[in-house]
């Protein structure tokens, strides 16, 4: 297909993806973002990526109903001409799947359209393998790792055997189970910050899960949490790689680990 | 107000909570033990999750008619011989019961394991007022005699430990040999039942709780464990059932229905050991039972719920799976949340009883992980209305300023796509340039409670989009 392929033409080879990148990813992975990127276009599909910024979650659950509206109705906007809407996040994808219909209850002209986007709304793994019917991927990375469960993808969206299978598929890849990977670890947004005692207290019971499994790498599908664990260990002291499991799916794993410094020396 | 709460100091407590070493070890044993019996239990019911579908249904179905079912309710038991009594707040509760025990001639009350006298304060009331008020389930007796407050509800002393029971037992048991051996819990057991045996004996009035009150037939329903329940009810002369109005089920068919989600989420059981059903006074031909049997219906707050977003907290059964499961419960414990009712159910609850101004902080701290959710056998959206009371909050400036003045920041930016741009292209560039080498900062301004503890992963350094930008232009849409 040719790069310059109208989006008419397009439409009728490959589904149309609007990469929900998020805020997180946006601003602070962006090779996550390259790695959906990757994953979604060997799935076949053709993936855009329109102007956005955030699905209005942190609003939401802080309370400021008016500011969620304002960003849901950017971003149903922004989504709704595509086939799908992929995040690489159960939680965002939960925001727009989960709350947006709940956040347009009342009104009558945009709850259809959010519903719909809703209906579309999918996070990355379980939009390769569900969707796509995605089984196997072929990417270089050898190593025992370790999953953790997002709450957001796990319980609001069922994302839970979709990673596992990918992973599986890999040749090089062995996964050892984390005690309790179906617990939060604690990071929950704006709490990580406004309740940071009782935040460092469940990463801190994470944290000694995760180097319990003795694995050398813990992966996750959000990076909130990513951000969490990683920012644990390291304060620990502990030299385990945290990475979005996007990365490792797609083969991306130049990029330093989440936290680590790009010349290991310096560390 | 009912009794005193610590709930606008919930910070300070749970600092102290995750100091205390003592307390931490405790909540490990609720963590491992409820959860995987409560698994267990709900794997071997194949229609597990059709009966919680149920059980949600039959509560929304009650509370639709709450009116009416209340009424007939009360009929039925009057027809059996007993007395309603409908209390509007704590306070007419406790006058209530007062004049009940005072009329009984009272100077004992035994007591079954309630939350609703624990909410109207109903011991300090009795006492007060010269009668003496005497718990009978084991982890109510422990805590009465601490002067504490339970710190989970089905288990209310789940924060101590054998040791400090028998520290408690051998200060309050004066009459017993100092010299006794209390080493196993099995002896303390023992020795609470001895003493307690009198009190049963000795009282004039029994108080319990209800679990369920039947309209169809005016019985009111407690499952315990301890059997203690049962002699509270059936020895006095004067059983006082003291329950909120949303205990209100249709029919004893309901009721079964309810019953088997109750105790599996609960202890992980398929019912617990005691199921009694009372229905009125004791009759000619009954061969034990009380002369007067009274009903007291608390409000408290609760019809006000009924027709808001917190409607759906009236379905709650008090199985307490929700705080079994929550982390932060596990990280704090109960009496943390400060007043009668802890974890996610505490949560939502306690801002409507005692208002969100003194409990705002409970809605919050909540990582809206969904797990208590995902096990309340009546389905109960607890995140859904733990944000509800975040949306009150801010509609009424209720939070800090600091929080309130972040969110809007965000959304200010977010709402500009361009300057949200330009704005994150800079931010993150610096960041990404000045943690570069590290790969992390130990400390940022404006974030001290995430790096109190735990470091901030530097970011890359460019953003998605204006990478994106750069390489996909003209591809993108």
């Amino acid at each position: 297909m040719s790069v310059l392929a109208s989006p008419g033409d397009e439409r009728r080879t490959k589904p149309r993806i609007g990469l929900f990148v998020t805020c997180l990813v946006d601003l602070m992975r962006p090779s996550v973002g390259f790695a959906a990127v990757k994953l979604l276009e060997d799935a076949g599909c053709a993936v855009h990526a329109p102007v956005q910024t955030c699905c209005g979650q942190p609003g939401f659950n802080s309370g400021d109903r008016g500011t969620a509206r304002d960003l849901a109705e950017r971003t149903i906007a922004a989504f709704e001409e595509f086939d799908y809407v992929v995040a690489p996040s159960g939680s965002c994808a939960g925001m727009i799947r989960a709350h947006y219909p709940e956040l347009f209850d009342d009104d009558p002209n945009w709850l259809p359209r959010a519903n719909a986007l809703a209906a579309k709304t999918y996070e990355l793994t379980s939009f390769l393998v569900d969707v796509m019917g995605v089984t196997r991927v072929d990417a270089a990375f050898s190593g025992t790792v370790t999953y953790h469960d997002s709450c957001s993808g796990l319980r609001e969206l069922g994302v839970r055997t979709q990673p596992r299978s990918l992973l599986a598929s890999m040749e090089g890849v062995t996964l050892v189970e984390l005690n309790e990977s179906d617990v939060c670890c604690g990071f929950g947004g704006t709490f990580a910050v406004k309740y940071s005692d009782i935040s460092g207290a469940i990463v801190n019971a994470k944290a000694k899960h995760v180097t319990e499994t003795g694995a050398p790498v813990l992966l996750a599908g959000d990076l909130g949490c990513l951000m969490n664990m990683a920012g644990k260990l390291s304060r620990d002291g502990r030299t385990i790689e945290v990475r979005h499991v996007a990365e490792v799916l797609a083969g991306m794993t130049d990029e330093p680990a989440i936290g680590a410094a790009k010349d290991p020396r310096s560390a | 107000m009912t009794v005193h709460t610590t709930s606008p100091q919930f910070k300070k407590n749970a600092a102290r909570a995750l100091g205390d070493a003592q307390l931490q070890k405790a909540l490990s044993n609720v963590k491992q033990g409820f959860i995987d019996k409560r698994q267990k239990a709900a794997d071997k019911l194949p229609e597990f999750e059709a009966l919680r579908d149920s059980a949600r249904d039959i509560k929304n179905h009650t509370l639709r008619h709450l009116d009416l079912y209340l009424e007939a309710y009360e009929s039925k038991v009057k027809a059996s011989g007993g007395h309603v009594h409908f209390a509007r707040n704590a306070e007419e509760a406790r006058d209530i019961i007062l004049g009940i025990c005072r009329d009984a001639g009272a100077r004992t009350v035994t007591k079954g394991k309630s939350m609703i006298s624990e909410e109207i304060g109903i011991n300090h009331h009795l006492e007060a007022n010269g009668i003496r008020p005497v718990e009978t389930d084991l982890g109510e007796y422990i805590i009465q005699l601490r002067n504490e407050m339970p710190s989970h509800i089905i288990a209310p002393a789940v924060h101590l430990n054998a040791t400090q029971v028998e520290q408690d037992f051998r200060r309050v048991h004066k009459h017993l040999d100092a010299k006794r051996d209390l080493s196993e819990p099995v002896q303390l057991l023992t020795e609470a039942r001895a003493v307690l045996r009198e009190r049963f004996l000795a009282a004039d009035v029994g108080i319990t709780g209800a679990n369920f009150l039947v309209a169809e037939t005016g019985t009111s329903i407690i499952v315990t464990n301890e059997g203690n329940g049962d002699l509270t009810q059936i020895l006095p002369k004067t059983h006082i059932v003291l329950a909120s109005i949303e205990k209100l089920v249709p029919t004893l068919e309901d009721v079964s229905q309810l019953l088997r989600v109750l105790a599996r989420s609960a202890t992980g059981q398929e019912l617990s050991a005691y199921t009694t059903f009372s229905t009125g006074p004791r009759r000619p031909t009954d061969a034990d039972g009380p002369d007067n049997y009274h009903v007291v219906i608390l409000d408290n707050g609760r019809s006000a719920m009924l027709g808001t977003n917190f409607e759906e907290m009236l379905r709650c059964i008090r199985c307490g799976a929700c705080m079994n499961h929550c982390p932060v419960y596990h990280a704090v414990g109960g009496h943390a949340y400060g007043w009668v009712y802890p974890g996610p159910m505490g949560a939502v609850l306690t801002p409507s009883l005692i208002g969100v101004d003194k409990a705002g902080h409970l809605p919050n701290a909540s990582t809206f992980c969904g797990r208590c959710e995902s096990v309340c056998p009546v389905r109960i959206p607890l995140p859904k209305l733990m944000r509800h009371w975040r949306e009150r909050e801010f509609e009424r400036h209720l939070m800090p300023a600091t929080v309130r003045s972040s969110v809007k920041l965000w959304g200010y930016f977010a709402k500009r796509p361009a300057l949200y741009r330009f704005a994150t292209r800079i931010a993150m560039g610096t960041l990404g340039f000045v943690g570069r080498s590290k790969g992390r900062f130990k400390w940022l301004p404006m974030a001290k409670g995430w790096t109190k503890y735990r470091d901030f992963p530097a970011p890359q350094g460019e953003t998605f989009q204006a990478r994106w930008q750069r390489e996909r232009k003209g591809r993108t849409a």
